[in-house]
């Protein structure tokens, strides 16, 4: 198992050949931007910037690009963000404590009910 | 539910106040199950019900700075004053992230919008000098220079994924860093402290708080540095903060609801500090060459 990770994370040699195609940034990000919106997700502020960005950014003369190579790594972070805060609240939603319940339904809970006096408990007025 | 809380605090209740929209709206009622703690200096509110529609960004008048407009009213930091992002790029994260928000605004997963908070109102008044300070103190007890001496495997872990990353900011920086398995931890010279002071202080106030950000998510300096020169990617970043726990769950088994959920918090934190350092610090120009034929 501990193999696994060393395969996985090809540090160091890494360098910014081993990052995703910016195609597959793109398309993970505009796949982000469409679960957020919804159907009308092409109307978005952000699906527009990121097209403008990204055809902004193919054409360059160098051979090595340094602007582009940083554009690149901005898009994944952008990318790791919007997926990550997804996940992470999805987690959240399930697993995060829902607060205080109120007293019928923590006894719900157990199987128990709450007792009733239907004459009152004699002290109320 | 004390972790998160202990979390809230850590941010001073401040980018989790509530946005303050401008004086003419109503004053809303918040719903009692979501209002945390009501103190008098501030409130923890974590979360409140949507209050607009449409967000959009438009040009202050105030020199190239972009607001936030949620359906016509201008979003204003938890200090009061008016919300401002220098580039376009940084507001329209900004804006993404209200947008994402369905019935309930929950403050705790906007992270751009925190940080910009924490920049524009600097809630603790700190200077650049005292954030550089803050900020290389993480050196003294890096996690990358903390060495186990066993498992074995463990340390075979360690030497191979952590030493690349402290030769690269030793060839980088020209420094000498180096790692340590006893408890006082490594011995940084003065030399490298003054080289990390200079390179830090040529960011500028709001890179500054990025960088910060970033250096106490993944509790070392030379993962952010490498993070932030773009060296490795926040999943790689991440991935090597936790390699100790990684190591772990690769030996006992995942736990869904702990594990996970801090996985994918740390990298949502970590990429959002990265983006916003970048965003600070960026400087875009179109330069257009003639087609040479």
């Amino acid at each position: 198992m501990i193999y696994i990770l060393l395969v996985r994370t090809q540090t160091s040699q890494s360098n910014m050949a081993s990052l995703s195609s910016p195609l597959r940034i793109c398309r993970g990000i505009l796949r982000e931007i469409r679960a957020i919106k919804g159907p009308e997700y092409k109307q978005s502020l952000a699906y527009n910037y990121v097209l403008d960005q990204f055809r902004k950014n193919q054409i360059t003369g160098e051979r090595y690009c340094r602007a582009q190579e940083e554009a690149l790594h901005a898009s994944h972070s952008y990318l790791c963000l919007l997926t990550s805060t997804r996940q992470h609240m999805a987690l959240y939603d399930i697993y995060h404590g829902k607060g205080q319940r109120d007293t019928e339904e923590m006894a719900g809970i157990v199987g128990l009910r709450l007792p009733t006096q239907p004459g009152g408990k004699g002290w109320e007025k | 539910m004390l972790r998160n809380l202990v979390r809230l605090h850590s941010r001073v209740g401040h980018a989790l106040s509530p946005p303050i929209v401008c004086p003419r709206s109503q004053a809303l009622k918040l719903p009692l199950p979501l209002l945390s703690v009501n103190s008098k200096y501030y409130s923890i509110i974590t979360e409140r019900k949507k209050f607009y529609e449409d967000v959009s960004i438009s040009h202050g008048e105030a020199g190239g700075m972009f607001e936030i407009n949620l359906d016509q009213r201008k979003l204003k930091t938890p200090g009061g004053k008016l919300f401002t992002a220098p580039n376009k790029a940084l507001a329209i994260a900004v804006a993404n992230e209200w947008d994402t928000q369905k019935d309930t605004v929950k403050f705790y997963s906007m992270h751009m919008t925190t940080l910009c908070n924490t920049a524009l109102d600097n809630p603790t008044f700190r200077s650049k000098d005292q954030m550089i300070t803050a900020a290389l103190k993480y050196l003294e007890t890096d996690t990358i220079c903390y060495r186990v001496e066993e498992p074995p495997s463990l340390v075979e872990l360690q030497n191979n994924e952590w030493d690349p990353v402290l030769n690269w900011i030793e060839d980088r920086y020209n420094v000498v860093v180096g790692s340590s398995t006893n408890i006082l931890g490594p011995e940084i010279p003065q030399a490298t402290m003054d080289t990390f002071r200079q390179h830090l202080g040529s960011y500028n106030f709001w890179s500054l708080t990025g960088l910060e950000y970033v250096i106490t998510q993944l509790k070392s300096v030379v993962l952010a540095f490498a993070l932030i020169d773009k060296h490795i990617t926040v999943e790689q970043a991440v991935l090597l903060s936790r390699l100790e726990e990684e190591f772990q769950i690769g030996h006992w088994g995942n736990v869904e609801w702990a594990h996970d959920v801090d996985l994918y918090e740390l990298r949502a934190r970590t990429a959002a500090g990265a983006l916003f350092v970048h965003f600070s610090s960026e400087s875009s120009t179109v330069k257009r060459k003639l087609m040479q034929d």
